[in-house]
């Protein structure tokens, strides 16, 4: 297969057009947890490889396997793809990360992409995208909507993909509004619709008139509508039609960039193992249109802050920062590295509860 | 009109014939389902239940047989006895958690000394699990009359969220950056299941083979195979033979629970490898329907394991091939059950149209 | 922690919300149970009513009609299993199970071209007199209508099964079916409506899903309802009144732990999470056998 890859480059080198090889296409796999019907997670992810058919026509081949079991599952339908001739496979959940090095280990001329995971090896690249950015803009734009100064959350697991984002929604929410309070719950469960109405209606009730989440159903949107005067944000699809109130902007996962990227890389046979993580800036993060709902002068702030998070001057784990027991994290201009970020486990100063163990 | 007369024996030729009725009826009704999908559908029909097996891949697939069937058929064998006596253990999928959480956990106990004693006591540790589980529906049935079916299928959702607990907290692996799911004991030599990963070879698939012959000598050469049938058939004729019907509901909830959690513990240890949020995946519940599709024969059961390991396999080929969504697989799947399911009546009836002829 | 955070009459007016699409789908399996018959296909039944509900109403625009859509999706597909079982014979707990398998499969097929679409709005109906009653009005009078009918089934229910002599019948066909069968009852034709029945209601509960709480159509959305709406027909001792009394204790269980959340307390989830399911077990327990329905489970085949 890296014959193949080292041949379809001299190709390019040799300045052909890509119908040239429309006889032997790249084969790009994907592998989902969930079905591409989820509207979250997956859905997003079957974006990112439909922009890859449209972006190379002919060129590619995609295919995919949909609600794939993490653990021995996964590991044969990664390995069905290999010997059925895909040169570059992405495996979209945290689950199948030993399975990924265990199917790259046997078949060391495709290319493995692992999303979310922290293990590497010379035919397995791991990404992820920076989606705190993400929360930081919607921090920003929280701590002025509210007129409660009750924010809730609603938390999927209490992984550090979560907390970070916890984190990083407060400590922009605080930065504009300092009377601002965190109501956290933690649903234990990335998707179910009813127990997200729940747990959004539960924050209503509490006082809370904005609600964030880190879980990938609409229903807390619709428990926000039939309150009337709470604020949401898309979470990993838009959500455009909750717009434009109660869903006032969204974060969108967005990796179709990364996905034509990579497809090239390989098809250029310049494909070698990196640990991307990406943010707004590359792409990766979407923020969704900051609807009319939000007054004119905090959607400029918003896109500012969006921005500058994009081209990198600020970054949204900025000094100084204590953790919540008072303690120092970062000194004044220090920045999070991201080896604390990938496996965060503390909530920052002014939060409040713990993080269930 | 219709009608069913009951056999005095079933029919033999049935009993054989009724289970490949039933494929070709899949294959035709899921055929036109591909079609009207857009598929080619001889193409989708023969991915799915004959490309596992002879392709220019098998050899690779065949041995997968073995590691989705075991499980399969490991529980179903334990089942299959309590279900012949008229005993409902439908918690397998909990039993199946508990003793993969208690093998695991003795694994971990001992995580990193070698030895070659540990995996025997995960192994006691996974049967004492899946039984201690299974006996609570049946110390309940016994000494207070509660109803096994619903007592066993509540404890499905507590062993669940023992798992969550268990991912999120006490076997969380402390190096796994706060991410939830224990270490991965497949790569922990001592505490591993596996015997050859190439070959598809771990503990759990000669456990399977071993139950399938066992449950074959019990149930037609032992007395408790006898008792066991006695009972489902005639409770009060069971009765006057001798047969203990406590002592029985609690030896086949004992039977199915521990071959439950031996299930769980060789998963966990092998092809999973980790405790994890979502470790199970219905291994226990499609126990229960390859159970009945094997007709609680043990060589019946081994055959309807692969055959579900077969669309299971053969519907991913089918999906990453030629594009087919995976709710297609699933509604063929419950095609095939309900095909089964409905011939089955064959070997146990005639059919009869109004008055006179027979089919 | 803040306690006081926790508003009674929102987090009752809440449950009652919580509760109707359980209640929908364990009414319906309680009359199934009642007439001896153990259909674990709810699951299967619901998401089949939710898909069916959300492509009619989005297509009239009238979550009305999605509501009878759903009803009649959730009876065809339970006829299905009902001819298996009562015609064929065939197991009754494989066959439910190969119900919620088919289900899920079905749906997600039907509902491809759903995805990301918003249902109609379905308002609330804020009842004039009662439900400006301080108190008493938000909590019990200020809801969708389908809380309503939910609450309405559940009573029609009950005083069919106790006043009725259809109801009579039903319960004589699920204690003794060779009993009813001698006293001249159809004991087929009785254990079909109430399997029909019982789709009918589950598909409703889907739909109040995937029309009123979420309300958008997504592969999977029913997320287990069906496997609760199970566990409190057996929790209700087969009473509809009991019925929901559990359906409020389990929605209870989830909305009280989110709200202790909210207010800044430890607690630990998945204990108490577990905690309705060994409620279960000990009602069974207390209860004894003999309160489940007599023939629950078993096939009925006439010898002539």
């Amino acid at each position: 297969m890296t014959l193949k890859s080292i041949l379809a480059g001299a190709t390019i080198a040799a300045s052909l057009s890509t119908t040239a090889f429309a006889d032997d296409p790249t084969k790009v796999g994907f592998i989902y947890v969930g079905p591409v019907g989820d509207g979250g997670w997956t859905y997003e992810h079957d974006q990112g490889r439909l922009a890859v058919q449209e972006h190379f026509g002919d060129a590619v081949e995609t295919v995919f396997v949909e609600s794939v079991p993490e653990g021995a599952d996964a590991e044969r339908v990664m390995q069905q793809m290999a010997l059925g001739g895909a040169d570059l496979i992405f495996t979209t959940s945290f689950g199948y990360m030993d399975p990924t090095i265990n199917v790259a280990e046997k078949f060391p001329d495709v290319m493995f992409e692992h999303a979310t995971g922290y293990k590497q090896a010379d035919n397995v690249s791991v990404y992820s995208a920076r989606f705190y950015e993400g929360r930081a803009v919607q921090g920003h734009i929280a701590g002025h909507m509210t007129e409660s100064n009750v924010i809730g959350y609603i938390g999927s697991f209490p992984i550090p993909e979560v907390i970070r984002g916890i984190n990083a929604a407060y400590i922009h929410a605080r930065a504009v509004n300092p009377d601002v309070e965190f109501k956290i719950v933690w649903a234990y469960t990335w998707f179910d619709p009813a127990k997200e109405a729940e747990a959004a209606n539960v924050l209503i009730e509490q006082g809370a008139d904005v609600i964030l989440q880190h879980t990938d159903s609409t229903a807390p949107q619709a428990a926000a509508q039939a309150a009337g005067n709470v604020v949401t944000f898309g979470q990993a699809s838009d959500m455009a039609e909750f717009g434009p109130f109660p869903r006032v902007s969204s974060i969108i996962d967005n990796w179709g960039p990364y996905y034509i990227a990579r497809t090239q890389a390989v098809i250029d046979g310049t494909w070698v193992s990196t640990n991307t993580w990406d943010g707004i800036g590359a792409g990766m993060v979407g923020i969704g249109e900051i609807s009319d709902a939000v007054p004119a002068d905090v959607k400029a702030s918003a896109e500012a802050l969006r921005d500058s998070l994009a081209s990198g001057e600020y970054h949204a784990f900025t000094g100084p920062l204590n953790k919540q027991d008072g303690s120092v994290w970062l000194a004044e201009g220090e920045v999070a590295d991201d080896g604390t970020l990938a496996g965060m486990n503390f909530y920052v100063e002014g939060l409040t509860g713990d993080i269930p163990q | 009109m219709l009608m069913l007369e009951k056999r005095p024996q079933p029919s033999k030729a049935w009993t054989l014939a009724a289970p490949l009725l039933a494929v070709v009826l899949t294959m035709i009704c899921g055929g036109l389902l591909f079609a009207a999908l857009g598929k080619a559908p001889v193409e989708t029909i023969r991915t799915i239940f004959f490309d596992p097996l002879f392709s220019e891949f098998a050899w690779f697939y065949r041995p997968q047989l073995l590691i989705k069937g075991a499980p399969l058929a490991l529980i179903a064998i334990g089942l299959s006895f309590g279900f012949r006596a008229g005993i409902w253990n439908i918690g397998a999928e909990g039993q199946y958690i508990v003793g993969a959480i208690c093998g695991a956990a003795v694994g971990l106990a001992f995580y990193p000394t070698e030895s070659f004693l540990i995996f025997p006591l995960m192994v006691i540790a996974g049967i004492l699990g899946g039984v201690v589980w299974a006996m609570i529906p049946g110390i309940l049935k016994v000494k207070f009359g509660t109803n096994e079916i619903l007592v066993s299928l509540m404890l499905v959702y507590v062993a669940e969220q023992l798992l969550a607990s268990m991912a999120l907290g006490t076997l969380r692996n402390p190096e796994g950056m706060g991410f939830p799911g224990s270490r991965n004991l497949a790569k922990y030599d001592s505490a591993s299941s596996w015997i050859s990963e190439n070959a598809g070879m771990h503990w759990g698939v000669v456990a399977a083979f071993i139950a399938v012959i066992f449950a074959y000598v019990i149930l037609s050469r032992h007395q408790f195979g006898f008792n066991v049938r006695l009972a489902g058939q005639s409770p009060r004729a069971a009765r006057f033979a001798g047969v203990n019907p406590k002592l029985l509901v609690l030896v086949c909830m004992g039977i199915s629970g521990g071959l439950a959690g031996a299930a769980g513990l060789f998963e966990v240890a092998g092809p999973a490898g980790q405790i994890s949020i979502d470790f199970n995946v219905g291994y226990g519940f499609t126990a229960i329907i390859v159970a009945f599709l094997g007709r609680l024969h043990p060589i019946g059961i081994l055959l309807a394991a692969g055959l579900m390991a077969l669309t299971y396999i053969g519907g991913e080929i089918a999906q990453s091939n030629l594009g087919l969504p995976g709710a297609a697989i699933q509604l063929m799947q419950g095609m095939l059950l309900f095909f089964l399911l409905m011939v089955d009546v064959l070997t146990n009836y005639r059919l009869r149209f109004g008055k006179g002829a027979t089919v | 922690m803040d306690l006081s955070a926790i508003n009674p009459i929102l987090l009752l007016a809440s449950l009652m919300v919580a509760a109707t699409p359980i209640i929908l789908a364990a009414v319906g399996e309680l009359v199934v149970e009642r007439a001896g018959v153990l259909n674990l296909g709810v699951e299967g039944m619901m998401i089949t009513g939710a898909v069916c509900g959300f492509i009619v109403a989005v297509n009239t625009g009238s979550p009305l009609l999605g509501f009878i859509g759903a009803a009649i999706g959730g009876a065809v597909l339970s006829m299905l299993f009902g001819f298996l079982t009562q015609f064929l014979l065939s197991n009754q707990v494989a066959t439910g199970l190969a119900l919620t398998l088919f289900g899920l499969g079905l749906s997600a097929l039907m509902g491809q071209s759903y995805i990301g679409i918003k249902a109609p709005e379905f308002p609330d109906w804020h009842i004039p007199v009662l439900g400006d009653i301080p108190v008493i009005g938000p909590i019990v009078f200020q809801h969708d209508p389908m809380v309503y009918v939910g609450l309405a089934i559940v009573v029609a229910v009950w005083a069919f099964l106790k006043f009725s002599r259809a109801g009579l019948i039903l319960r004589a066909v699920g204690e003794n079916h060779e009993a009813a069968h001698a006293l001249g009852y159809h004991v087929i034709r009785v254990r079909m409506l109430a399997i029909m029945f019982g789709g009918a209601c589950a598909g409703l509960g889907g739909a109040y899903l995937s029309l009123v709480r979420v309300p958008q159509w997504t592969e999977g959305m029913t997320a287990g309802a069906g496997w609760i709406a199970l566990a409190i027909v057996v929790f209700a001792s087969w009473k509809p009144m009991r019925l929901l009394l559990g359906a409020y204790l389990f929605g209870g269980v989830t909305v009280l732990q989110l709200n202790l959340q909210a207010a800044g307390m430890a607690i630990p989830v998945e204990y108490l999470s577990m905690s309705p399911y060994l409620a279960t077990i000990a009602v069974l327990v207390i209860m004894r056998a003999g309160r489940a329905p007599g023939s629950l489970g078993q096939s009925f085949h006439a010898s002539r």
